[in-house]
């Protein structure tokens, strides 16, 4: 078997090595609701772990030998500082098997792969852009590491309003990170589709709490959204019409994706690969590709 | 190992008209020496038995010799020995969903157009071996597959092409393109082609489903060989398209060609032009796809199309791929195997939300609009270069130029690029599968 510490510091450039994966082990599981868990994930060789960086919005392909491979997005950093952060629903041969094999499960990675969120319009405007940061379910989980992102950089940006959907009042993630967020001035509002007794807020899609918003100042406004496809679509719409700029509207997208690189076909939406032009996109570049039923 | 024909398809490349429209004269057209024009070429010629030579020679600098045969009542692309192995005689019938071979009254070599193999199999290969994994005490550890080790004294093996049509170059330089000059290289790709050697030869004759003329791609091999070649009744018409190619041909015995010689060569070209019928209107083609997605037309090809993936088997640029995971019994040995896959798979677009293209109209759409249209704007060029292997290999004979020509006589064009629509919001029922 091939050192992947020799594979690593030999001059190949990530152009010709994205295929070396390299292992890793569960160090913590948490479960955040009925199916979906947060991971963190150490690299074995120290080396990897150093030089490994990531910017908000990309994914990682983590693998499970014998079973598969799955593209996940980085949630952000382990509570170390050292290993990364993903969030996954179990609803697949991989995802299950990673579930199943809890703290201390072996592991592969590969990554990370793809675009981020427009993180340098935010730190290099001339004034600070307000950001509206809309969420349904899982799809929080991309964009964790902007957040924490905002809150690193909290004085360079201005408003920023975090906007939650759930199913059900059970299945909101990151609970633990919200008062820290709000200690740091993000506004946090919360919708379920399904209450129960305990629920006294919003109720109904998350669009709705966009609509009743109010955007002081659109044109310096940045929308990112992350969430079931046609949320998004709906929630490009509201922006639009509450006057954000096409190109200021920002989502991240899913599809198969194999070889993550761009080169096996899969991911496919019009003349966008999700995996290497996404899979974070503006709103105004595939709209007229969402549109279009089963493309 | 020098990358011979890399410099001379680059060169083709750049003079390839990014719409495939243009019928403009190539008068840069020409090897690594310079820019001769078609008169100026420098074209030898040699006996029939030197090709015998050639393939000698290259055999006997370590490259893997490959090259039409006959197999399995087809002509395909396997290793020759000598010259015997050639198609010798052989005439071909092309047409939608059919393909027959025989024996016909000549005793040339190359008297036929493209077989269902393509030169992507030995560059692209349809299974290979690109990772492995091993289980011990302290977890799994990865290595590269097979088809990335180097050799143990650090060789690779050589391939020799012989027998490359002119749209069979432009699919290598699409290939390419896919391959080598993305912000990711396919290494497997990259390592085989890296030391081909291409020996071409032009078309002197076309088959009903041939349209290389319409995508700009033959019938005429300009660039992109090491070799080309001409048949002529008694002998070929060699010419070189790199110094490499060149320093081969000095091996063999040849003389200048005579004036009466490169006009037969040219005339025997001129037939294979003469010869192509069908034409695919090239003008404005992505945007009338692009345009044309909910067309009804789309419905009216599912009725006919099997999803069978003959097309993206056959097709010279498909590129798609799957890596599956292959485990011996113990489970702690994997080998990560890449193969073909294809658009019309329904697998292919699966995600955990739900398969994307679960139907055939949105995969024969997905395939046509890829290869003719977004194709442009992710690879600047038409993914086709007009060898018509998906309309004779279709079990039902769907031919794309007819597809294409059913949306452009009657394009719907509801809604135009510029002018999507939103969403109305009042309308907002968000999925339960919210991942």
């Amino acid at each position: 078997m091939g050192s992947n510490v020799s594979q690593l510091d030999s001059n190949r450039d990530r152009r010709h090595s994205a295929w070396v994966t390299y292992p890793a082990t569960v160090t913590r599981m948490v479960q955040e609701c009925a199916d979906v868990f947060t991971y963190d994930l150490h690299f074995d060789d120290p080396v990897t772990a150093e030089q490994f960086d990531f910017q908000p919005g990309q994914f990682n392909m983590l693998y499970v030998p014998g079973i598969g491979e799955s593209a996940i997005s980085i949630a952000g950093w382990a509570k170390d500082g050292q290993g990364l952060r993903h969030t996954i629903r179990s609803v697949g041969n991989v995802t299950d098997a990673i579930a199943r094999g809890g703290v201390g499960m072996s592991l592969g990675i590969r990554g990370p792969f793809g675009s981020h969120w427009p993180i340098e319009h935010l730190t290099q405007a001339k004034s600070p852009l307000d950001v509206v940061v809309v969420a349904g379910g899982i799809g929080l989980a991309p964009l964790r590491s902007l957040i924490e992102f905002m809150i690193e950089h909290r004085s360079q940006i201005g408003n920023v309003d975090l906007l939650l959907g759930a199913r059900s009042p059970q299945d909101f993630l990151y609970r633990e990170d919200w008062d820290r967020w709000t200690e740091h001035g993000i506004r946090i509002a919360l919708t379920v589709d399904r209450a129960d007794r305990s629920w006294q807020g919003h109720l109904g899609v998350i669009t709705l709490l966009l609509e009743q918003m109010t955007i002081p100042d659109p044109a310096h406004t940045l929308l990112m959204t992350c969430g079931p496809e046609v949320m998004m679509r709906y929630v490009g719409g509201v922006g639009a019409e509450k006057q954000i700029a096409l190109e200021d509207i920002w989502l991240t997208l899913e599809r198969n994706m194999n070889c993550a690189i761009g080169l096996c076909g899969h991911c496919q939406l019009g003349p966008e690969f999700i995996c290497k032009d996404g899979p974070v996109l503006r709103y105004g570049r595939v709209r007229q590709w969402l549109r279009v039923q089963d493309l | 190992m020098p990358c011979y024909a890399k410099e001379s398809i680059d060169k083709y490349r750049s003079q390839q008209p990014h719409d495939g429209l243009s019928n403009v004269e190539d008068t840069s057209a020409a090897g690594l020496n310079g820019s001769p024009t078609a008169d100026e070429r420098d074209y030898r010629f040699v006996e029939k038995r030197e090709l015998n030579s050639l393939i000698a020679l290259l055999r006997a600098d370590a490259f893997r010799v490959l090259g039409p045969r006959v197999e399995d009542a087809a002509i395909v692309y396997d290793e020759l020995e000598s010259l015997e192995d050639l198609p010798q005689g052989y005439v071909e019938t092309q047409s939608p969903g059919r393909y027959r071979i025989e024996k016909g009254d000549h005793e040339n070599f190359f008297q036929f157009t493209v077989s269902p193999n393509s030169w992507k199999q030995f560059l692209f290969p349809a299974r290979v071996s690109l990772a492995r994994a091993k289980k011990d005490r302290d977890g799994w550890s990865f290595a590269e597959g097979d088809d990335l080790q180097q050799d143990a004294d650090g060789r690779r093996e050589k391939l020799a092409f012989v027998g490359v049509r002119a749209c069979e170059l432009a699919a290598i330089a699409i290939q390419d393109r896919v391959f080598l000059e993305g912000p990711y290289v396919d290494p497997v790709y990259q390592r085989r082609r890296e030391s081909t050697f291409i020996v071409a030869v032009n078309c002197t004759t076309a088959a009903d489903t041939c349209f290389c003329t319409s995508t700009d791609s033959g019938p005429k091999c300009r660039q992109g060989f090491d070799l080309s070649m001409t048949e002529l009744p008694h002998g070929f018409l060699l010419e070189a398209g790199s110094q490499v190619g060149g320093s081969y041909l000095e091996k063999l015995e040849s003389r200048p060609a005579n004036p009466s010689e490169i006009e037969s060569g040219f005339r025997l070209e001129q037939q294979a032009v003469q010869q192509i019928r069908k034409q695919l209107d090239t003008h404005d083609l992505r945007d009338l796809l692009l345009n044309n997605l909910d067309h009804p037309h789309w419905d009216q090809v599912a009725t006919r199309c099997l999803s069978c993936t003959n097309c993206t088997m056959v097709c010279p640029t498909c590129f798609c791929s799957s890596v599956h995971d292959v485990a011996d019994l113990s489970g702690d040995n994997v080998e990560r195997i890449r193969q073909w896959d294809s658009c019309f798979n329904l697998d292919f677009s699966y995600t955990k939300g739900g398969t994307v293209r679960d139907n055939t109209r949105s995969r024969y759409r997905q395939w046509l609009t890829h290869k003719l249209g977004s194709w442009q704007d992710q690879f600047d060029s038409l993914g086709c270069v007009g060898c018509g292997r998906c309309i004779t290999w279709c079990p039902v004979g769907i031919d794309l130029t007819e597809e294409v020509q059913a949306i452009r006589v009657k394009p719907t064009s509801k809604r135009t690029l510029s002018t999507p629509v939103e969403p109305a919001v009042a309308t907002c029922v968000v999925k339960d599968e919210d991942d």
